[in-house]
């Protein structure tokens, strides 16, 4: 079976090529080592735990976002890095934004806590728990491509996690950090969902944030400023709605 | 210089930086990957701990762990452990890790193999990955430095002390020292040597391990490797002792159930492993269990099982063998975690901090790495307190001759070849069950394999984000552990635990002992010594 892979390296002269591979594996990781180890060990990819909990080993599969140790691939698949995120080398982009991001929003517990909390609360936050930072979400939100300053997909979803959660004690400042540049400038679109490879739904939890952020009193920037200007023309949209 | 250096940011190092940091030390986190994508995240079934005494008492949980240990470990080490068990437990809850809950909003427990009690807490059965990011979560609030792949190369030790490590930033294929009061490696354990055959992440090659062997920090009870009976047929992938747990069977190609499934996991990988070379085979057995408790409490068994071998668990059963798994042995702490050089630390999988023994029960490794990460920080970080300033020494441009001449090296013999027999080698011949015969053959096999290295390169002479070449200096550390391995297996004329010789089929009290492998004087000695 044949596979293409975009290439990328900025020490060489020809930094971008698309390159296809003859390989007998049908599981994207595995084809992935196999063609590092016997064609071109060139070939660079993160990986880590096989079996799609350490998030490390996204790339995209004809243009959605995959966990590579997770998928099956078909002739002539074309594998590229993810997008809206430099790109290191081949298929291995920066992910350090993760830290400033999720820092930026304060998502964690502020203070530690042991209020008891029942099976209910713990299913709450349940899903939202299960993310793996495997950045697939960012890659495929059309926001994130043209603003590199929005709390993106997974930052929201963590955000809510610990707004859900009963320990927090202040959830006014987690929401307060996601107003601008935030909950308000995602389209809801549902891409993000779409591509989630733990089911989770981002654009439901930013849609539940927005909520939880009008019953404490927030209101949606963007609105107020559209409000003003250019009320008639988007009358009750989301004025970043495509 | 920084005051602590972490080597490592799976749960140990996250533990061990959050409590250095809140005990007044300045910490510097490094590791070859990013803490989320660490091996702690693959941890599924649980973490152990006595929390409510109505029916569990923390004696037995020492008693359950010492029994297994096969007597191999200090009852004062576990008693700490089993005694802290319920904190750490409580501080994770209170960190917000989403521990489940039973109907009066207790932390629900699963019971595990080797123990009567239910004492496993767990977050479905993604636990370590509820409990990385967390900590994780933590480390930003409380603003811990990290410098994310960057791989060990080696420790800095002169005259025994040692005085920091040196790394090659993966990004951008420099070298770089750094230097510290204190060190703390937790780069996790080696099981990981067996590649192919084994449950562990691909980024686990006991470099820590081996690094420490070079720098004379003393390694202890190489040999006691522990194999998970159930893997996923093929890949190898590990389908949790929480399946069992909640009432899965093992049964054999005539349906058969031939082992009771909550024996300790070297009594029940044994029993499989006779199955499968007398040609049967095993399966685990699912179907006779609510559909609805898999979905709530094995969601991530459920998944694996599909998706690797498109089998839904719920209706058909499920082939399994066993895998390397988890190292009980490594590197030799005291009970302050303190390794024989001075201002060097160990804790998580990458020490032998006298708990497992020749058998680590399940849930006990998470337990270890917190509690022990935790206290392993504030002794490090007090260690460091004492200290006003260290030596630096100069050991960059050796290192950078090292990698050049990795560089330079012909490419005859695919490496990755070699990788691949290695790992087979190993697991056939260092395996479940040993002899001395098939001892003898790999340690030839190794030294076979050294005398071919000057031939084998790397093709990839780029500098940024080499993993060519860090699969090289894996491959390096892979081949040097395993020869441990061998050696002291082969010196331990005994079965016990995880470590069966074929010649030698019973515990001997000759061998209550621990072994170790040590190189002094540029001399590799393995031998045996007291129990501490
Ligand atoms: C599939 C699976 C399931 C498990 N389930 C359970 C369970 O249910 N309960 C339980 O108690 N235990 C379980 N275990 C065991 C447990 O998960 C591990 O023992 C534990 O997570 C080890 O943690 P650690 O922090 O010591 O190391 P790790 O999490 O392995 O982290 C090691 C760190 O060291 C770094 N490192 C390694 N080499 C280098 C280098 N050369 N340079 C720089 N950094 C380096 C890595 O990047 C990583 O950050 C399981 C293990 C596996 C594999
Ligand atoms: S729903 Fe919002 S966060 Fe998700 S992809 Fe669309 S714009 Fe981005
Ligand atoms: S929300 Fe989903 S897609 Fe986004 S990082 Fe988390 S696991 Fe990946
Ligand atoms: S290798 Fe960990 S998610 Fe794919």
């Amino acid at each position: 079976m044949k596979i293409k892979i975009k290439r990328y390296n900025q020490e060489l002269i020809e930094k971008n090529s698309i390159d296809e591979f003859e390989v007998s594996n049908t599981n994207l990781l595995k084809a992935l080592i196999q063609i590092k180890q016997y064609n071109d060990s060139t070939l660079t990819f993160r990986c880590g735990c096989k079996s799609g909990v350490c998030g490390s080993c996204a790339v995209k599969v004809n243009g959605l976002e995959k966990l590579a140790c997770r998928t099956k691939i078909n002739q002539n698949d074309l594998i590229e890095p993810l997008s809206n995120i430099n790109i290191i080398k081949d298929l291995v982009i920066d992910v350090s934004h993760e830290t400033f991001l999720l820092d930026k929003v304060k998502s964690y517990i502020d203070i530690n806590s042991n209020k008891e909390i029942n099976q209910e609360d713990i299913e709450k936050i349940d899903l939202q728990s299960n993310c793996i930072l495997c950045n697939s979400c960012y890659s495929s939100c059309p926001i994130y491509s043209i603003n590199k300053d929005f709390i993106g997909p997974f930052a929201l979803t963590r955000a809510l996690r610990y707004v859900d959660d009963k320990k927090l004690k202040d959830k006014k400042e987690i929401l307060n950090n996601i107003q601008t540049n935030g909950i308000w400038d995602c389209t809801l679109c549902g891409t993000c969902s779409l591509v989630c490879p733990q089911s989770i739904d981002p654009k439901a939890d930013i849609l539940k944030l927005q909520n939880i952020s009008f019953q404490e009193g927030f209101s949606n920037p963007n609105l107020n400023n559209f409000d003003m200007n250019f009320d008639y023309e988007f009358d009750g949209f989301n004025p970043n709605g495509f | 210089m920084v005051d602590l250096l972490i080597i490592g940011s799976g749960g140990a190092g996250l533990c061990a930086a959050l409590s250095a940091k809140e005990n007044g030390c300045d910490v510097l986190v490094v590791s070859k990957t990013y803490p989320t994508h660490s091996q702690t995240v693959q941890a599924q079934g649980g973490i152990n701990a006595v929390l409510y005494e109505n029916d569990d008492d923390i004696n037995l949980h020492i008693e359950d762990t010492y029994k297994a240990s096969c007597r191999l470990s200090n009852k004062d080490n576990i008693k700490t452990l089993c005694e802290n068990a319920k904190d750490s437990v409580l501080w994770l809850e209170s960190i917000g890790v989403p521990f489940n809950k039973d109907e009066n909003s207790k932390i629900k427990q699963r019971k595990f193999g080797g123990t009567n009690k239910k004492r496993t807490c767990y977050s479905s059965d993604y636990t370590g990955l509820k409990i990385i990011h967390t900590l994780f979560d933590q480390c930003i609030k409380n603003k811990i430095d990290f410098k994310n792949e960057y791989f060990l190369i080696d420790l800095i030790v002169e005259n025994k002390k040692c005085y920091g490590a040196i790394f090659l930033d993966i990004k951008t294929g420099k070298i770089e020292n750094i230097y510290s009061k204190s060190t703390i490696l937790a780069t996790g354990g080696y099981a990981g040597v067996y590649s192919n055959n084994t449950t562990n992440s691909l980024s686990n090659c006991a470099d820590g391990t081996a690094a420490a062997l070079r720098a004379g920090v003393k390694l202890s009870n190489i040999e006691f490797v522990q194999f998970h009976p159930t893997a996923l047929e093929n890949s190898n992938i590990l389908i949790s002792e929480s399946a069992r747990g909640e009432g899965a069977y093992l049964v054999d190609s005539k349906n058969k159930r031939f082992i009771d499934e909550l024996k300790s996991r070297d009594e029940v990988t044994k029993a499989i492993y006779e199955k499968l070379i007398n040609k049967d085979k095993v399966y685990l057995d699912l179907r006779h269990l609510d559909e609805n408790k898999i979905n709530k409490l094995l969601p991530q068994e459920k998944r694996i099982a599909f998706e690797y071998t498109n089998i839904d668990i719920t209706k058909e059963l499920l082939p399994i063998n066993p895998a390397a798994h988890y190292s009980m042995g490594g590197i030799k702490t005291d009970k302050n975690f303190k390794t024989n050089i001075e201002n060097l630390y160990a804790c998580g999988e990458v020490a032998q901090s006298s708990i497992h023994g020749a058998n680590r029960l399940g849930g006990n490794s998470l337990i270890e790495i917190i509690t022990f990460g935790k206290k392993a920080g504030i002794s490090a970080s007090n260690n460091s307190k004492n200290m006003k300033s260290i030596k630096n020494i100069e050991s960059i441009t050796s290192f950078e001759n090292k990698i050049e001449n990795i560089y330079n090296l012909p490419n005859k013999i695919n490496f990755y070849e070699k990788k691949d027999l290695l790992a087979n080698e190993l697991f056939e011949k260092v395996g479940i069950i040993k002899n001395e015969n098939d001892l003898d053959d790999f340690i030839n096999f190794i030294d076979n394999l050294n005398s071919q290295l000057p031939n084998m390169g790397i093709l990839d002479k780029s500098k940024i984000y080499n993993k060519n070449l860090i699969d090289f200096l894996e491959f390096l550390n892979q081949i040097e552990i395993s020869k441990i391995i061998a050696l002291c297996s082969k010196q331990r004329k005994e079965s016990r635990g995880s470590h069966n010789r074929l010649e030698f089929k019973n515990i001997s009290n000759e061998y209550e002992k621990y072994s170790y492998a040590l190189i002094e004087d540029e001399l590799l000695k393995i031998g045996f010594e007291e129990i501490s």
